[in-house]
């Protein structure tokens, strides 16, 4: 299952109710505002975190070009940026495009 | 939104005639707008749109007129950072006329 | 023009308008509409004081790229606030720490300030407005 998130764990609560539904190989994607909830020092971050062991953790590039990169470092290697997710309407996720 | 035709292109624009795409914007449309605003460009009309795409694009607005005269007399000297200059060389308005003649959007707040 | 009359008559009138900025920048459209009243607060001439707190604060960070996504990038606008004569802006050292961001992080000079400061601040102000 897949699952897409785009409200910031810090304002709303939908990214832990998604962490807590996603079972076990699942991805959960983080696009718009959910991306901070993935950058370093967020208060979200550590339960993200905790969360990748189970889960296979996204966020879209382009949202996270959006916010100032300082915080991507070799700590935040469990979390995997996807360019682009896309084309038309379909959503289908192209993998493997890790941060540098 | 309508259409203009300027040099043989076509110019999308708003309501107001301001252009509603400021990365077409070139000296054919600049030359455009000010017929339609009835302004002849002098240098010193030149002056005051460059310095408009400027600040644009430093800050990404357009600024207030207010804004506008206090900025241009730092950069350019206090004899045209002053209302009566700037109304001479755009008398409708010198941030609503020279924002459209530099292809901006019309100033926030602007009067 | 009484429009314009009633706006001289009362031109002597300064208010405390305080803008409480509390959303991330481009997920929805509030900060940047926020940004926009602000601007126009700032023609009439009023004591306007700019709060940024929770998410509010990812406005102001330094080297936001919005090009990806293809949303205006109004981060810069908060530095021309100073022509604009809109010097005051203050940012909630809490919401700092629960996103592990500094002063240093962010595109302009800002107070920092505890809760209780920003609590006297807000009870001073006669107008809180927030987006």
């Amino acid at each position: 299952m897949l699952h897409i998130v785009n409200k910031s764990a810090t304002e709303r609560s939908t990214l832990e109710s998604c962490l807590r539904m996603a079972t076990k190989g699942s991805a959960v994607l983080l696009i718009e505002d959910a991306v901070y909830a993935a950058t370093n020092g967020n208060a979200a971050a550590a339960k993200i975190q905790a969360a990748a062991a189970d889960l296979k953790i996204y966020a879209l590039g382009p949202d996270l070009a959006a916010w100032p990169g300082a915080c991507w470092t070799e700590s935040m290697s469990w979390i995997t940026a996807v360019l682009w997710i896309w084309s038309q309407s379909t959503a289908t996720v192209s993998l493997g495009c890790n941060l540098n | 939104m309508p259409m203009v035709d300027i040099a043989g292109k076509d110019y999308e624009v708003d309501e107001e005639g301001y252009l509603v795409d400021l990365s077409q914007w070139n000296e054919d449309v600049a030359k455009y707008m000010a017929v339609e605003e009835k302004v002849e460009l002098t240098d010193s009309h030149w002056e005051v749109v460059n310095f408009l795409r400027e600040y644009y694009a430093e800050y990404q607005i357009a600024p207030a007129v207010r804004v506008l005269t206090k900025a241009i007399g730092k950069k350019l000297g206090a004899e045209k950072g002053n209302n009566k200059y700037l109304y001479e060389l755009f008398p409708y308005g010198p941030a609503k006329q020279a924002c459209k003649i530099a292809g901006l959007p019309k100033p926030t707040g602007c009067i | 023009m009484s429009d314009m009359d009633e706006m001289e008559d009362g031109s002597g009138i300064v208010k405390k308008f305080m803008f409480l900025n509390r959303k991330a920048p481009h997920g929805t459209v509030y900060a940047l509409e926020g940004l926009e009243v602000v601007l126009i607060t700032a023609a009439f001439d009023q004591d306007v004081s700019m709060v940024f707190t929770d998410d509010g604060i990812y406005q102001l960070m330094k080297g936001i790229d919005t090009k990806g996504i293809e949303v205006k990038d109004f981060s810069r606008t908060y530095r021309a606030l100073e022509g604009y004569d809109i010097e005051k802006l203050y940012v909630d050292q809490a919401s700092l720490d629960a996103r592990g961001l500094t002063e240093d992080d962010l595109i302009v000079d800002v107070t920092v300030l505890s809760v209780d400061e920003m609590a006297n601040l807000m009870a001073e102000q006669d107008v809180v407005i927030s987006f």
